[in-house]
């Protein structure tokens, strides 16, 4: 048998990489990837309490996370075609119009 | 057997996770991450949730993953652009930062009674979810809808050249 904190442990790793891929990176699609690695990490941490607590609940949960990803990253890319026809580039750095 | 199929897939998808970051050209990036979404959805089924194993296949694998790798060669961007990175400090800054954050998320699940036996678990079928699913939750899933709807409105707004 697995041990439910093994998984739990593992999403916590999972999710550290993928805060740290947001903020070291600067591509604007390798941040929506980032969200997306920390997503998945945070799934299988609703998956494994779900286990060890005998309930369902955990699991309808990662549909609704898995629902707000794919509109998520639907209006995000569209956002990166905006910005991307406006500007010729995709580094965040560069998209500072609105600070000071 | 079953602690053997773990470790193998929590590495790739540790590893996966990982090359998604060094890879310097989005386009790798984004077939690591697919292969982290699949070793993922290896640790679902070994979890006992078998739907959403598959629903992270063909849901995130095929249709998001499409998605960005779609919009990646729509694009055509270039190799790598870290030119005007006035905030190059905060790499240095973060991997210390972040490591202190991953030891107070494990000094707390430390305490989490982890002792139970995963194969003794309810099974995650599609029926139990779909039961629960429209019964329980069935206001959310019915907002779902209404989110899906202003994400898709909300994209061709985005996206359209000129309104």
């Amino acid at each position: 048998m697995i041990p439910v904190g093994w998984y739990l442990i593992l999403g916590a790793v999972l999710f550290l990489i993928g805060a740290l891929g947001f903020f070291i990176k600067r591509n604007m699609i390798a941040l929506l990837l980032s969200i997306e690695i920390m997503l998945n990490a945070v799934n299988l941490t609703f998956v494994a309490f779900s286990v060890q607590h005998a309930q369902i609940s955990g699991q309808v949960f990662v549909f609704f996370v898995l629902v707000v990803a794919a509109s998520e990253a639907a209006v995000g890319l569209a956002l990166v075609i905006a910005i991307f026809r406006n500007r010729e580039s995709l580094n965040v750095d560069r998209s500072n119009l609105l600070k000071w | 057997m079953m602690q053997t199929i773990f470790f193998v897939f929590a590495a790739v998808a540790v590893g996966a996770a990982i090359n998604v970051l060094v890879q310097k050209h989005v386009m790798y990036s984004a077939l690591s991450l697919i292969l982290m979404l699949t070793a993922v959805s290896v640790l679902f089924i070994l979890l006992r949730a078998d739907f959403l194993a598959v629903i992270q296949v063909i849901i995130y694998a095929g249709a998001i993953m499409v998605l960005f790798v779609f919009v990646i060669m729509l694009l055509n961007l270039p190799q790598d652009e870290d030119g005007a990175d006035r905030l190059w400090w905060l790499k240095f800054l973060g991997i210390p930062l972040g490591l202190f954050f991953l030891f107070l998320v494990i000094a707390t699940l430390w305490n989490v009674e982890s002792s139970v036996d995963t194969r003794a678990g309810i099974s995650g079928s599609a029926g139990a979810i779909g039961h629960s699913l429209f019964t329980d939750f069935l206001l959310p899933f019915e907002a779902t809808s209404l989110l899906i709807l202003i994400a898709l409105m909300g994209a061709v707004v985005f996206a359209k050249k000129d309104l």
